[in-house]
């Protein structure tokens, strides 16, 4: 797809209701198969969308882009906060701001080969790519140095986005209009494809930290006693920075560059204030979420604003309220600090022998 | 677990022969050489950055001796990989204050070198549940341990270290931050693991702790400065060599 057919879909796509016959030419579905499968599913979405908005007449769910809107919304809201959870309880939460800003230049570097050599791939695919190899880098320096490190990440954070800019303004024109959809995130910009990277992104986030939890879980609480029990602790920090790096483009398309770490972190800090257990907290962490992506959506639509900052001060709004709801929560249970030395250890013993 | 796995072990537990290591060209650790056998409690006692737990790194193979060979039970502690025969106490857990993980998710994770990808069985949940009541833990088993003592918490991870089944528990200062009458229950606990055959390998700060409960005793301070019974450490000049002015601890109320 050629810079400026993305440019013209960008803004036909704001402008338009509905998948007009006059946009359908400049979609940017490739003529490959490779996604056919995934645009099955996507159908299926969208007529269940459109039943339910016969059933219940709420506009928003007319429309064919906003289908592709809120599944991509639904699908953040799992996996952001899914990663989110390990991310935040290793005091790493800064890593998925510094993916971002180079999924930011992975995106750009799309755009410039796009058209300067009409590669036709999509910019989140480049992103993907560009965010993985920033991800790995930011792990070995890691391991090299020993401790990650926030200048390092601050330094990879600047080099992404000045890589970003510079490649883009490269390009005299009109390029910047188009990365605004990138830098802030777009409801209606959600193609097909772009649809479709995510929900394989998605498949592939949910699956991995479905097969290695117990090892994620592991090297998050303890690392050393990890290494110790024979966990490669190395390679899991390598699968969660690319994991990181997968959630952070996927989200860009909607919550933009700025924002997407927001969704990393806000509703895992308000899970965590209400949370009994680790895994307790990861299914109230996806909820919140899922209620900032809803509602955030919603107003967005009928207010006529960018989803992703809406998405984020909902998330925020619900932080506040769960940080309430677990002060109160621990006044009405009492459950302080445990008095110390008030076990037995003969007794426990004893009971086992 | 109430069996002695160790005693059909004829090979030492750890097996250090003229290990040096270093971070840098200095070394932390010079030309030690120690065995630990199977059923020991062994404490290593020394002052601030006297390298005790570079030491215990190299025997768990967390580091590669620069010269010299590290081996834990019988095999190069580098790549040893059966992970569930050592368990691992620091000072604290490396995630943030705030993780909200309960004692039994905590003692869950001994079971995981057995499990691997899969899912704890009944049996593994079985095991789970009698390590945290070896350790009187019962009462908390679904408590976040952010809520917990600082001996309790010690308590949850020794726990994890039953249900993994290890021969060989390691234990990094578990007793800093713990109150006086909390560390006198831990290491009842502790005396009653050894007596069913786990081998104890402790470093340890509170030199009176030592000599009232360790078997054996390794005064490190870069090199070897005493190796042998703890009643013999008491009497040895050993503490005044590498402690100085604070050999008067040993014997002394902790504080």
């Amino acid at each position: 797809m050629s810079l400026t057919a993305l440019l013209i879909q960008s803004s036909l796509a704001v402008l338009s209701v509905q998948s007009s016959p006059a946009v359908i030419p400049l979609q940017s579905e490739p003529e490959t198969t490779l996604f056919d499968p995934l645009y099955g599913l996507l159908d299926l979405w969208s007529e269940l969308l459109t039943a339910l908005a016969e059933a219940t007449g709420l506009e928003l769910l007319q429309f064919a882009f906003m289908h592709r809107a809120i599944l991509v919304g639904l699908c953040i809201g799992v996996m952001a906060p899914l990663i989110g959870t390990f991310l935040v309880h290793r005091q790493l939460a800064l890593i998925g701001d510094a993916l971002a800003h180079t999924g930011f230049a992975g995106v750009a570097v799309g755009l410039f080969l796009n058209a300067v050599i009409d590669l036709g791939v999509s910019p989140y695919l480049t992103a993907v790519v560009v965010a993985m190899i920033a991800a790995l880098s930011i792990e070995l320096i890691s391991e090299v140095t020993d401790a990650y490190n926030d200048v390092s990440m601050a330094i990879v954070l600047s080099t992404g986005f000045a890589l970003g800019t510079t490649l883009i303004s490269l390009n005299a024109g009109g390029l910047a209009v188009g990365v605004n959809q990138f830098l802030f995130g777009n409801l209606s910009t959600v193609s097909k494809e772009s649809a479709s990277i995510l929900l394989v992104l998605f498949a592939l986030i949910v699956g991995t930290v479905g097969l290695t939890r117990n090892q994620l879980l592991y090297v998050t609480f303890d690392e050393t006693a990890a290494a110790v029990s024979g966990i490669p602790v190395r390679w899991y920090n390598r699968v969660m920075v690319m994991l990181t790096a997968m959630v952070v483009v996927g989200a860009m398309q909607i919550m933009g560059v700025i924002l997407v770490a927001a969704m990393l972190v806000v509703p895992v800090a308000g899970a965590t204030q209400v949370s009994r257990s680790f895994t307790e907290s990861i299914f109230v962490s996806i909820a919140l979420a899922e209620i900032a992506v809803t509602l955030g959506i919603g107003v967005a639509y009928y207010g006529e604003v960018t989803a992703g900052g809406v998405i984020v001060l909902v998330a925020v709004a619900v932080y506040v309220v769960a940080v309430v709801a677990g002060k109160l929560q621990t006044v009405i249970a009492d459950e302080g600090p445990v008095e110390t030395g008030g076990i037995d250890a003969e007794d426990g013993l004893t009971r086992s022998d | 677990m109430s069996d002695s796995p160790s005693t059909t072990e004829s090979r030492p537990v750890v097996d250090l022969r003229s290990v040096t290591f270093g971070y840098t060209a200095t070394p932390v650790v010079e030309n030690v050489s120690l065995q630990v056998e199977p059923g020991e409690f062994l404490a290593i006692v020394g002052p601030n950055g006297s390298g005790k737990s570079t030491l215990m790194k190299l025997m768990v193979g967390l580091v590669t001796p620069d010269e010299g060979t590290a081996r834990l039970f019988g095999e190069p502690a580098r790549s040893f990989d059966d992970g569930e025969r050592v368990g691992y106490v620091a000072q604290h857990a490396s995630a943030s204050k705030e993780m909200p993980i309960t004692v039994r998710e905590v003692v869950r994770m001994g079971r995981f070198p057995h499990v691997g990808f899969g899912r704890l069985s009944a049996d593994d949940e079985a095991v789970v549940d009698r390590a945290i009541e070896t350790v009187g833990m019962s009462a908390f088993t679904d408590r976040r341990i952010t809520q917990l003592s600082g001996g309790q918490r010690q308590r949850a991870f020794i726990a994890r270290a039953l249900a993994s089944e290890a021969e060989l528990l390691v234990l990094d200062e578990p007793t800093v931050g713990v109150d006086a009458e909390s560390v006198g229950a831990f290491y009842d606990l502790l005396n009653g693991l050894h007596d069913r055959g786990i081998t104890v390998l402790l470093i340890e700060h509170d030199l009176s702790a030592v000599a009232n409960h360790a078997g054996r005793v390794v005064c490190l301070d870069r090199e070897v400065y005493f190796d042998g019974p703890a009643a013999e450490f008491a009497d040895s000049d050993a503490v005044a060599r590498a402690f100085g002015g604070a050999a008067d601890l040993l014997g002394g109320d902790r504080s």
